[in-house]
């Protein structure tokens, strides 16, 4: 499915300062059973947002409208555990477009990179500045620059370049995926099918 | 890019994928190497009957319907075939040393025990894989884990793989594939490598593998996908082949000893927060990460620092999944719990992982064993896994589980995971509380 094509993306963002945030809580398994990629976001974070009597947790940060924007800013090892694409719909579907940590899972990863979701890693000292500005004046903006691979706190002009595979770079400027490519190269597939034996 | 020679889908990383295919005209590039089963969203009990919940059914509806369009064999609920994914594969010849496979999963993992390249990918992957059998990964790093030794009395592959788990947290090995080498992989059978296999993806690894030998080719040999006669010798020429050279460069190498590792259980809300049985949950100055994650994921689980697992009251038992859901998991299950009544306090849940897992229970008197001592076997799948049916745990209860992930509410909503062995997992059955399983065995 191609998406929207990312450039350089200013706003303000939302800062969740907890670890290893696994996919099971970016989206819990009970709602994964939607045959087309439709309204995940309404049940992004579904347990940390809502009670189980659907009132919403006031003290989580996306029911804090102080916070908003299309950033989302995590601890470390973002994204860990199960392979679910859903994590990453739901953290598009509910309108961020930039997820930023320290580190990143694998399959996470590649997941947001392949629907449209920019994964940026930073330093641990750069995350703390991040999460310290955004915490204490929320009006702060990010600038996401992807052809420059730099990410910058606008107010202080504290900045940091990241890395992005040259490819998947490409694909996200324009909004490719993967298929478009390897579509076209079918015929190569044709040939090394032939003699990969069953 | 890599050519990818067996796919394996199932209904919930599926559908998707299938209308990305039917958006853009396409068809499924080699149904013949593509495998559809249903697993994560069937009932485990009266199966025969329609799935009562609406949504599970029209997934599994779904992926029947994709897999007779696109004419891929479905082994569907009911089907004599039927399982947890990681678990028929196996058990049919369907993966080989060598071949590369993907699976939306990410414990796809678990087939590295064959020496296969093996690894779980996202829809949007699945898609590319159906439509063109290729995919695009960046390569990478390479890890090896090697235990000497032989492992103590009561210590299961499970118990190896928390262990590892908890040396390296849950990111520890991102970006790596792993290889386990050493005497303590070489020992363990084919349905404890793939344990360990299966847990790789919790310590970050995309995948992790053991090399071929003697014990991967006769468990291979005369299931139904394996080569047969002249092609059997071929596939051997090529499989044989499968092992480090020595000298081979990895970026990172790890060892152990056997002789460190006891019967290990988790405290915590990912499955990097384990520790053997019989110590105290450790201090937040003492673990790696910061402090208010750590005492988050404690006042989750009720748990204070310092404190001892044994004889902590638990309320569910859980064996089963693709990490402990083979036949070798219940006969350590049963070893425990023969001649032992179910304590009261406990609901247990014992799921076999396919169909084939559950002939072989019957088959060896081991449901007998179940029966006499008050528990009552299940129909196949994942179930409280990642409770997608209807086995969930209640709120705040305590499950000791044979899964993989203990994160908050994985089992359930507000549901509390200790991941364990079936050994630990039999005796906390027995005893309604944390108990050492070599008091006994």
């Amino acid at each position: 499915m191609a998406y929207d094509s990312f450039h350089i993306l200013k706003s303000t963002a939302v800062p969740l300062p907890i670890e290893n945030v696994d996919t099971d809580q970016i989206i819990p398994a009970r709602f994964l059973k939607a045959t087309e990629r439709k309204g995940f976001g309404d049940n992004l974070f579904r347990d940390w947002r809502y009670n189980q009597d659907d009132a919403p947790k006031t003290d989580f940060v996306l029911n804090n409208p102080i916070y908003r924007g299309k950033i989302l800013v995590g601890g470390h090892n973002f994204g860990s555990g199960s392979s679910r694409e859903h994590a990453a719909w739901a953290v598009y579907d509910y309108g961020f477009r930039c997820v930023v940590s320290s580190f990143f899972a694998d399959i996470f990863k590649n997941n947001c990179l392949n629907i449209g979701v920019l994964p940026v890693q930073v330093s641990p000292e750069f995350l703390n500045t991040i999460f310290e500005t955004i915490t204490s004046t929320p009006e702060t903006e990010l600038i996401v620059d992807l052809p420059q691979q730099n990410i910058q706190i606008n107010s202080t002009g504290a900045s940091q370049n990241f890395e992005i595979n040259s490819y998947k770079k490409e694909n996200m400027l324009n909004g490719y995926d993967d298929i478009d490519y390897l579509n076209n190269i079918k015929s190569e597939i044709q040939v090394f099918t032939e003699n990969t034996p069953l | 890019m890599l050519f990818i020679d067996r796919h394996m889908v199932h209904e919930v990383t599926s559908p998707v994928a299938f209308l990305g295919l039917k958006n853009r005209k396409l068809p499924v590039l080699h149904p013949e190497r593509t495998f559809a089963t249903a697993d994560h969203n069937t009932p485990t009990i009266n199966q025969h009957l329609p799935v009562a919940d609406p949504l599970s059914r029209n997934q599994l509806k779904a992926l029947e319907e994709n897999a007779k369009t696109h004419g891929i064999s479905y082994w569907g609920l009911g089907h004599k075939k039927n399982g947890i994914v990681h678990v028929v594969g196996p058990e049919y010849g369907i993966t080989q040393p060598g071949a590369t496979i993907v699976c939306g999963d990410s414990h796809t993992s678990t087939h590295g025990a064959f020496g296969a390249i093996a690894f779980g990918i996202g829809t949007s992957e699945v898609e590319m894989v159906l439509a063109t059998q290729c995919i695009m990964q960046p390569k990478p790093k390479k890890m090896r884990i090697t235990i000497d030794g032989k492992l103590n009395h009561g210590v299961t592959p499970k118990d190896v793989a928390l262990f590892i788990i908890s040396k390296l947290t849950t990111s520890g090995a991102t970006g790596y594939f792993v290889e386990y080498a050493g005497e303590v992989f070489r020992d363990l059978s084919m349905e404890g490598r793939m344990t360990v296999c299966n847990l790789s993806i919790e310590m970050g690894a995309r995948g992790g593998m053991i090399a071929p030998d003697e014990k991967t080719f006769d468990y291979i040999k005369g299931r139904e996908y394996t080569p047969q006669g002249v092609y059997w010798d071929k596939a051997m020429g090529y499989w044989e082949t499968l092992y480090t050279d020595e000298g081979a460069y990895f970026d990172k190498e790890l060892s152990f000893h056997g002789s460190e590792i006891d019967p290990m259980i988790t405290f915590g809300t990912n499955p990097g927060m384990g520790m053997s049985i019989t110590k105290a949950i450790p201090k937040a100055e003492e673990v790696e990460g910061g402090a208010a994650t750590y005492a988050k994921s404690l006042a989750y689980m009720g748990y204070e620092e310092g404190e001892s697992m044994i004889g902590k009251p638990i309320d569910y038992v859980f064996i089963g999944s693709c990490t402990n859901g083979r036949i070798e998991d219940f006969r350590a299950f049963a070893e425990i719990v023969k001649n032992k009544k179910r304590a009261e306090n406990v609901t247990a849940w014992l799921v076999p992982g396919s169909h084939k897992v559950l002939n072989a229970i019957k088959d060896e008197g081991l449901f007998e064993i179940f029966e006499k001592a008050g528990f009552q076997l299940r129909e196949p799948g994942c179930s409280a896994c990642l409770a997608m049916n209807d086995d969930k745990i209640p709120a705040g209860k305590y499950a000791v589980s044979t899964s993989n992930r203990n994160f908050e509410g994985r089992q359930g909503p507000g549901a509390r995971t200790l991941l364990a062995s079936p050994l630990v997992a039999a005796a906390a059955a027995i005893t309604g509380k944390i108990t050492d399983p070599r008091t006994l065995i």
